[in-house]
């Protein structure tokens, strides 16, 4: 269970939210809706600890997540606005060394079902600055397939992706909520998921 | 059709919620693992790292070449134009360290990641001594005899390098960890590390001068070991921090 309360951000002169109070619960996902520039990802980078809150607190499971620090990170995966991914790398390389710097092992067979998964059949052993945006977007959402993680936080996950990619995603999330996870994310378009709750900034 | 089946593909387990067991020890395969990792990049970038190489042996080669013949000048000032390329070359591949994962949102995940951030930037540091400082370790010995050094002076060099590109290595990183996401953050990170790099050139050009002259090279070495145990146990530290402002 991720809360937040009396969260408040500052950016410059300029205060984007203040009071803000959120819960996400087990099966449960958030979608944040706002114009741009109305600190959605700044929301986003303050529940994955990436910035400090000017004011306010996020707890997980209760315990305050400065506390819980890589506890908290360890079941959390958050992708941003970029890419995460290696130009020079294979679809394949990026996968297991993503995976080995957060201290696990991903053997090559899961790498590869996860990437065929995402259809990038035949693509994994290409360097990633061959493929197109779409494609290198579907590299970064691999990781979701294969990092085991409780709650997801995503910046717009659907940017750049085709019709067949949309819904490939969101029957990952919807798999990853009916199992009991959680998922927090932006986006401009309306997502049709079971359980969802709405924060406009 | 296809698509619906390979949804349902059970081939990925979808997760259960709950820990990531973890297969190794604590952090050392983290490390291991950025070391790999960053090899692997530079030999994709081969170019990057073969321009500071060259830049390293075309400076060495340059003096011996405007000075001429003169070997009592040559053998004098041999240490200190080898250190000082060394520095220069060192410099050279510094913007390299952060800045591509900075600029691809790597950093952001290693931050991110359970693995502590300053064990994968010490990874980083290892890595960046493996491609810029060992390169220049086993070339100088080969340019120290354009500059007529015995085979004694060419050991002291290369002990003294050993110890010293590595503090070059661990200085820099924290230059370049403040100077990210600076826009003339190049010019800056000069300015800001190549003070600090002026203790390991007076005692690594020292230690062969002072051999040459048959004083020993013994306590210039010992003084630049002692500065890379304590750079060691700081740089990283202080680049870590760095790195957490930078990206806020």
């Amino acid at each position: 269970m991720l809360t937040a309360t009396g969260l408040s951000c500052v950016r410059g002169e300029r205060r984007l939210f203040a009071g803000l109070d959120l819960a996400v619960g087990p099966g449960e996902w958030l979608h944040v809706q706002g114009e741009n520039g109305a600190g959605k990802t700044s929301l986003l980078r303050i529940l994955a600890t990436l910035s400090p809150p000017a004011e306010g607190e996020v707890r997980w499971q209760g315990e305050p997540v400065t506390v819980l620090a890589e506890d908290y990170r360890r079941a959390m995966l958050f992708l941003g606005h970029h890419g995460a991914v290696k130009e020079e790398l294979t679809p394949l390389e990026n996968l297991t060394l993503a995976a080995q710097l957060d201290g696990t092992t991903l053997d090559e067979a899961t790498a590869l079902a996860a990437l065929v998964r995402f259809g990038l059949r035949g693509r994994e052993d290409l360097a990633v600055r061959f493929l197109s945006a779409g494609q290198k977007r579907r590299v970064l959402l691999a990781r979701l397939a294969v990092r085991k993680a409780m709650l997801w936080i995503l910046d717009e996950p659907f940017t750049a992706l085709d019709v067949k990619a949309v819904d490939m995603l969101s029957g990952l999330i919807e798999g990853h909520l009916a199992a009991g996870g959680m998922a927090i994310l932006t986006s401009h378009q309306s997502m049709p998921l079971p359980n969802g709750k709405v924060l406009q900034l | 059709m296809n698509k619906e089946t390979r949804r349902a593909a059970p081939s990925v387990s979808l997760p259960p919620g709950g820990r990531t067991e973890r297969s190794e020890g604590f952090g050392g395969g983290a490390i291991l693992a950025i070391i790999r990792r960053d090899l692997l990049l530079a030999m994709r970038r081969k170019s990057e790292v073969l321009t500071a190489l060259f830049f390293f042996i075309i400076v060495a080669s340059l003096f011996p070449l405007g000075i001429g013949p003169e070997s009592d000048l040559l053998r004098t000032i041999a240490p200190g134009i080898i250190w000082v390329a060394a520095l220069l070359a060192t410099m050279l591949g510094l913007a390299r360290l952060f800045a591509p994962d900075h600029a691809d949102g790597t950093l952001e995940q290693m931050l991110l990641s359970p693995t502590p951030l300053g064990l994968l930037v010490t990874g980083k540091i290892a890595a960046h001594w493996i491609t810029t400082g060992l390169p220049l370790v086993l070339l100088a010995p080969v340019l120290g005899i354009q500059f007529d050094l015995d085979v004694g002076a060419l050991g002291v060099l290369v002990v003294a390098l050993l110890l010293g590109t590595p503090l070059l290595s661990l200085i820099g990183a924290i230059g370049a960890a403040l100077t990210l996401g600076v826009r003339g953050g190049g010019v800056l990170v000069s300015l800001l590390v190549l003070p600090l790099y002026v203790p390991a050139l007076i005692f690594g050009a020292g230690a062969v001068e002072s051999h040459v002259s048959g004083l020993g090279a013994g306590g210039h070495l010992s003084l630049l070991a002692a500065l890379l145990a304590l750079a060691v146990f700081f740089a990283p530290w202080a680049a870590t921090a760095a790195l957490r402002i930078a990206l806020e």
